[in-house]
């Protein structure tokens, strides 16, 4: 590969367009004959419905339809639960969307979803996720497909018999993910194809959904996501906004703009399930862990299970001989919960990396010396060797960074004025996959080169560093390159998640720009009007990787101040350094783990679903009210990597780096409040009535 | 005259109503539902969809736009108000063959990830610039009655009203305060 | 939202005869709140009456000292005005605590004054509010509640007012001028809101279709040492959960005037009366401005969720107080 355009910064190639509100979304593209869709929730938690009057909506002027259960076209029940909708009169949660209205503006589409007149059955609910409650089972596996439990040596045995002991819960609430553009589509069918402009971070799964939803081949649907206002997770797998406006194109036999409201948003797309965690550990006086048991409790649905990885995180993290992880899920009266920006790890490294912090102030030692010391040599999980491990590094060349060197261990130790003022750390680790992807790459007679793949821009740069990989396996400048994305006629590939798009598209995009130059190679002559193209898959290569733990490493370091009359925090200052394979573009990288770390203060400081279990739901369902970090929340925040080469990975050696700038994020800022007041919150979100009135504000 | 939903109905003839303004130098003859936020007019009229509806209850910030030369949120104002009114838009912010200073900053600094935001927190910027300028005081200018400089304290804080859930802020500060030209 | 006619008067006699003939019409100023309210059914008229454009604006000095602020003034440009920032420096901080700058730039005077609470269960209809619907109970009392009344509340509403412009007006004695049917009269601020009673759905004792024409702010040279100091769950853009605004008068350490009011603490603008009469006359302390808080505190009943904001609304008073005294010596 030429020293090339991998690995140089460069802005990101759609930056015009965004700049210019010329980078059009799901629901705006031009139309004619367009119809507005409003998604009906339902006021009911668990029940049925008994009976839909639509008349009364389809009184208001400029409804054109109301779909419900008794009149919207039929699907396919074999897909997906979620996705059944509008096809029976069950109830399982409340805001289950259960009527869409259709109308000749958005105006009237928002009072006739008023007044579609639903009647329901109800029966007793539960919503509220507890540590006894009555319903709590062993899921059969936990996502995407690991044991629910794994146990090595005596825990029990060892944990009695440590010097130092740790025994703590922690719980996190529900977080909502809250991309800033709604779940959006346009649909419209055209001579029985179906064509939709959607807001997802896969189209190829979509297409796929679609079609077997409504019975048709593939080929008759087309999903176009051009521009994606984020997902981080909600939009990875195809959604209630979709389906419902392909059957509300399809009933009114128009085309059909439908974005979820805001206040949508809590629930029918998921959201991060809250968990209760209890984390022990045990060890010597020296810190050297013996025992390490993680128990997580999340809940799920009663349509679905969703069975959250709490616990995995803690199995491959640090070293010790006897360990146990387990988890247990109650099946409640709720919206299926789903994929949150590192599922799993970002909670669980909230417990296990404030239990750490707890540990490290037992033992007396610095808490970046005890994780340097409970560091393993093979994943204490499976027994594989890491494909390359660098916690360390991120911990030593973030402490230099931030100047942790000088750090006086006791809480409450410094003040400056009102501010009481902290500093905390922790790890984090995501796993570094890749999933199947298909491209081509085409010659084109004007020297310029085609590659197409359905990969998708959520906003983490994709884009620009498929064209930056496509350039380096074609050897050529990257000018000479155009990557086409962000549409289901493309070459399939995986979704934008977990953070395997890059390593699962640069794979594809690489193999095929190979093939074109060794086709080019021993091709004579002019290429012909339609270039020459050549397609790769990397589906026999990804199977055929080596069992191996391939992780990504970071370390987050913050220094927070928190007001001593108030309670209220502040983080001055956050540095996260990452070990996360190559680095395609430093621009956006850099971007993405601050991106990360800032959605790591908002878990932190800010975000929590409030739930009333009398109306089960959540009662904050805004932006007013579910408050999420604002740009005067974030004060100086920087992201560095350590270098990395890695060659148990993927052609392009990139580890992904979506999830891990959020991964220890938390926990980093709860051990700073911890140190800057002394009060350790094992509650999040971290807030002012959690530490003002408790030591020192006494 | 009642409908079945219990509340009077409006004559068809006094539901909606002409308006005229201009927007991005442009003037603008309209029949809109009364209902019609300016926001909606953009997007669903005018095929002006640069201002996003990220909330529509003006949470987020997505749809600013500049009335008059002031920010404000376009999903909270009713389209009806604005008759004779002036209307910059991010697509009115470029010159007609290059960004603006503001919008090369933005691309420069990396100050947008998925770009939803984007549009809004540009107007934003644009507003904020004229406020520092005409010396207009922040919640966290110390001195009330003395004079304001583009630190990124007093950016941070008057961007507060933008959402990004990308987490671009400290691009978009950066960006601003480059614009600025002054620390 | 309902279809709703409209209507642009060109005079407050006009815009009063509108509304005084419809029983379901609303002025419209900002519409920060209205169409929000409006987009969620909370609100439903079928006339709005738009008043931006009647001769409502303008700040402007009286002759005897003091500032006469237009109904329609918005929020950023009176908190903007050089007198406001020299001489009404707690006016200026709640307005520039409150919102966002877009916000500001639309939020007028006194619709500012006349927004609806930001309870949960009072922005959302399938839940139940009697100040949204009368009678059908109040969901919060027993709910979440955190950021709700600790003072003055009833066992039918349990909502705070959220503008923060309103504390401060309560703490400088602000008069609301009014307009109505039969002529126009002065509503001193602190008797402008209610308190929830049994009837939490009247919010004002203003009668309806009375219009806030202006507010007049009385001249009182101590306020030039005032603060606002607000509370909030995040730096900026958040409603308090707790605020206060303060004026000091010393006369060396002798406090000769005081001027305290609360926010997010109760159905309205909390006047601190009795904590003023602990202070008033006495030497300033920390401990004494303590003191103060609690006597007026006393009274708190918080509910499940916001025990804390006894303790926090004193914490502030007192650092408000004693940075004030600090800033005299």
């Amino acid at each position: 590969m030429s020293a090339g355009a991998v690995g140089r910064a460069h802005p990101r190639l759609e930056g015009p367009e965004k700049v210019t509100g010329t980078a059009r979304y799901a629901v705006e593209y031009p139309l004619d004959d367009v119809t507005y869709g409003w998604a009906v929730p339902a006021a009911a938690v668990r029940g049925r419905i008994t009976r839909i009057d639509p008349e009364p909506a389809l009184a208001v002027p400029g409804v054109l339809a109301v779909l419900h259960h008794g009149n919207a076209p039929r699907l396919s029940p074999d897909v997906e639960a979620e996705l059944y909708l509008l096809q029976e009169p069950a109830v399982h949660y409340r805001g289950q969307l259960v009527a869409v209205v259709v109308a000749e503006s958005i105006e009237a589409a928002r009072e006739g979803a008023r007044h579609v007149r639903i009647e329901y059955d109800t029966e007793p609910h539960s919503t509220v996720l507890t540590a006894d409650h009555p319903g709590l089972y062993r899921p059969e596996k936990v996502n995407p497909g690991y044991p629910t439990d794994t146990s090595e040596g005596d825990f029990d045995a060892a944990f009695a018999a440590a010097e130092v002991r740790v025994d703590a819960t922690y719980r996190t609430p529900a977080y909502h993910n809250n991309p800033m553009e709604p779940h959006a589509t346009t649909a419209q069918w055209r001579d029985g194809r179906l064509l939709v402009h959607d807001s997802n971070q896969g189209s190829t799964a979509v297409q796929a959904a679609l079609a077997e939803l409504f019975g048709i081949p593939r080929e008759s649907v087309r999903v176009i996501s051009e521009h994606v206002g984020g997902g981080f997770g909600s939009k990875g797998y195809p959604k209630a906004a979709v389906v419902l406006a392909a059957l509300a194109a399809r009933q009114v036999d128009r085309p059909v703009r439908l974005a979820l409201t805001r206040q949508q948003l809590f629930g029918p797309i998921g959201y991060r399930t809250p968990t209760i965690q209890r984390v022990r550990l045990g060890s010597d006086a020296d810190g050297r862990i013996a025992a390490i048991c993680h128990d997580a409790i999340s809940q799920t649905s009663t349509i679905t299970e969703f069975a959250e990885q709490t616990a995995v995180y803690t199995r491959s993290m640090y070293a010790a001989p006897h360990r146990r992880t387990t988890h247990r899920l109650a099946r409640l009266d709720v919206p299926t919960p789903f994929w949150m920006r590192a599922p799993g790890e970002c909670p669980g490294a909230y417990a296990l990396e404030s239990a750490m912090d707890e540990l490290a102030s037992a033992c007396g030692i610095d808490p970046i010396e005890l994780r340097v010391r409970n560091e393993p040599t093979v994943d204490p999980d499976q027994g594989h060797p890491f494909s390359s491990r660098n916690l360390v590094a991120c911990l030593v060349k973030g402490a230099r960074r931030f100047g942790w060197g000088d750090r006086d261990p006791r809480p409450g130790s410094r003040r400056e004025g009102r501010w009481l003022i902290g500093t905390g750390v922790a790890g984090s680790s995501y796993p570094a996959r890749a999933r199947a992807s298909a491209a081509t790459a085409t010659a084109l007679p004007d020297g310029g080169y085609l590659v197409r793949i359905n990969a998708t821009d959520i906003g983490t740069g994709a884009r620009t560093a498929l064209w930056q990989v496509a350039a380096d396996a074609l050897d050529v400048p990257p000018e000479r390159v155009t990557i086409r994305i962000g549409d289901s006629d493309l070459p399939p590939a995986g979704v934008a998640g977990g953070s395997m798009g890059t390593a699962s598209w640069s794979w594809a995009v690489t193999r095929a720009c190979q093939e074109l130059r060794d086709r080019l190679g021993h091709h004579s002559g002019s290429l012909p009007p339609e270039g020459l193209t050549v397609a790769a898959s990397t589906a026999d290569e990804v199977r055929a990787q080596r069992p191996m733990a391939r992780y990504a490493y970071g370390a987050q370091f913050a220094e927070v101040r928190v007001d001593a009359d108030t309670g209220e925090v502040r983080v001055s200052r956050m540095v996260g350094v990452f070990a996360v394979g190559r680095v395609v573009n430093p621009t956006t990288a850099r971007s993405q783990l601050i991106g990360g770390m800032t959605m790591g203060i908002s878990m932190a400081l800010h975000e929590e679903g409030l739930l009333d279990e009398r109306y089960g739901d959540w009662v904050n369902h805004d932006l007013a009210t579910y408050h999420i970090t604002g740009c005067a929340d974030v004060e100086q925040i920087e992201a560095e990597w350590v270098d990395e080469e890695d060659a148990d990975l993927n052609p392009t050696g990139v580890k992904g780096l979506g999830e891990i700038g959020i991964v220890g994020t938390a926990a980093a800022i709860a051990n700073a409040v911890r140190h800057a007041t002394g009060v350790r919150v094992r509650d999040l979100p971290i807030r002012l009535d959690k530490l003002a009135g408790s030591s020192p504000f006494a | 005259m009642q409908n079945r939903s219990g509340s009077a109905s409006v004559a068809g003839d006094e539901r909606s109503s002409p308006v005229a303004f201009t927007v991005n130098g442009t003037r603008r003859e309209l029949t809109l539902d009364n209902r019609t936020t300016l926001l909606d007019a953009l997007r669903e009229h005018l095929d002006l969809v640069g201002a996003k509806k990220g909330c529509d209850h003006g949470q987020c910030g997505s749809c600013t736009v500049l009335l008059e030369g002031r920010r404000v949120k376009s999903c909270l104002i009713l389209a009806v108000t604005l008759d004779d009114c002036a209307i910059t838009t991010v697509e009115g912010l470029a010159g007609p063959d290059q960004l603006s200073p503001l919008q090369e900053a933005f691309v420069a600094q990396d100050a947008f990830q998925c770009g939803y935001c984007t549009p809004g927190q540009l107007c934003s910027a644009r507003g904020v610039l004229d406020e520092i300028a005409e010396g207009w005081p922040s919640a966290v200018t110390d001195d009330l009655t003395g004079a304001v400089r583009p630190t990124d304290a007093e950016i941070r804080e008057r961007m507060a009203g933008n959402l990004c859930r990308c987490g671009a802020y400290p691009h978009i500060v950066a960006a601003i305060r480059e614009t600025a030209g002054d620390r | 939202m309902r279809e709703f006619r409209y209507r642009r008067p060109t005079d407050v006699d006009e815009a009063v005869a509108l509304l005084g003939a419809d029983p379901e019409a609303a002025y419209l100023a900002g519409g920060t709140n209205l169409v929000d309210l409006m987009k969620l059914g909370v609100q439903r008229p079928d006339l709005l009456v738009d008043v931006t454009r009647l001769p409502l604006g303008g700040i402007e000095p009286l002759p005897g000292g003091g500032l006469r602020v237009g109904a329609t003034v918005r929020n950023s440009e009176l908190a903007a005005h050089p007198l406001v920032r020299r001489d009404y420096p707690v006016l200026a901080r709640a307005l520039l605590a409150a919102a966002s700058g877009q916000v500001r730039n639309m939020a007028t005077t006194a619709g500012n004054l006349l927004q609806r609470t930001r309870c949960f269960y009072f922005q959302d209809t399938g839940k139940a509010c009697n100040k949204r619907d009368p009678g059908s109970g109040c969901a919060a009392r027993h709910g979440q509640n955190r950021e709700l009344a600790i003072l003055d509340w009833s066992e039918e509403c349990v909502a705070t007012h959220p503008s923060d412009l309103a504390v401060a007006l309560a703490a400088l004695d602000a008069v609301v001028e009014v307009a109505e049917p039969d002529g126009t009269r002065d509503v001193p601020f602190v008797e402008l809101h209610r308190s929830p009673g049994e009837h939490p759905e009247r919010e004002t004792t203003l009668p309806r279709g009375a219009l806030i024409t202006a507010v007049r702010i009385p001249p009182l040279p101590a306020a030039r040492r005032s603060a606002y100091l607000k509370v909030r769950d995040r730096a900026s853009f958040a409603f308090a959960v707790g605020a206060v605004a303060a004026v000091l008068d010393l006369d060396g350490d002798m406090v000769r005037d005081v001027r305290l009011a609360y926010g997010a603490v109760a159905h309205r603008p909390w006047r601190a009366f009795r904590a003023e009469t602990e202070l008033r006359g006495r030497q300033f302390t920390p401990e004494l401005a303590g003191q103060a808080a609690d006597a007026e505190l006393a009274a708190a009943r918080p509910l499940r969720h916001n025990g804390f904001k006894v303790p926090l609304i004193r914490a502030i008073t007192v650092r408000a107080l004693t940075e004030l005294a600090e800033a005299q010596a």
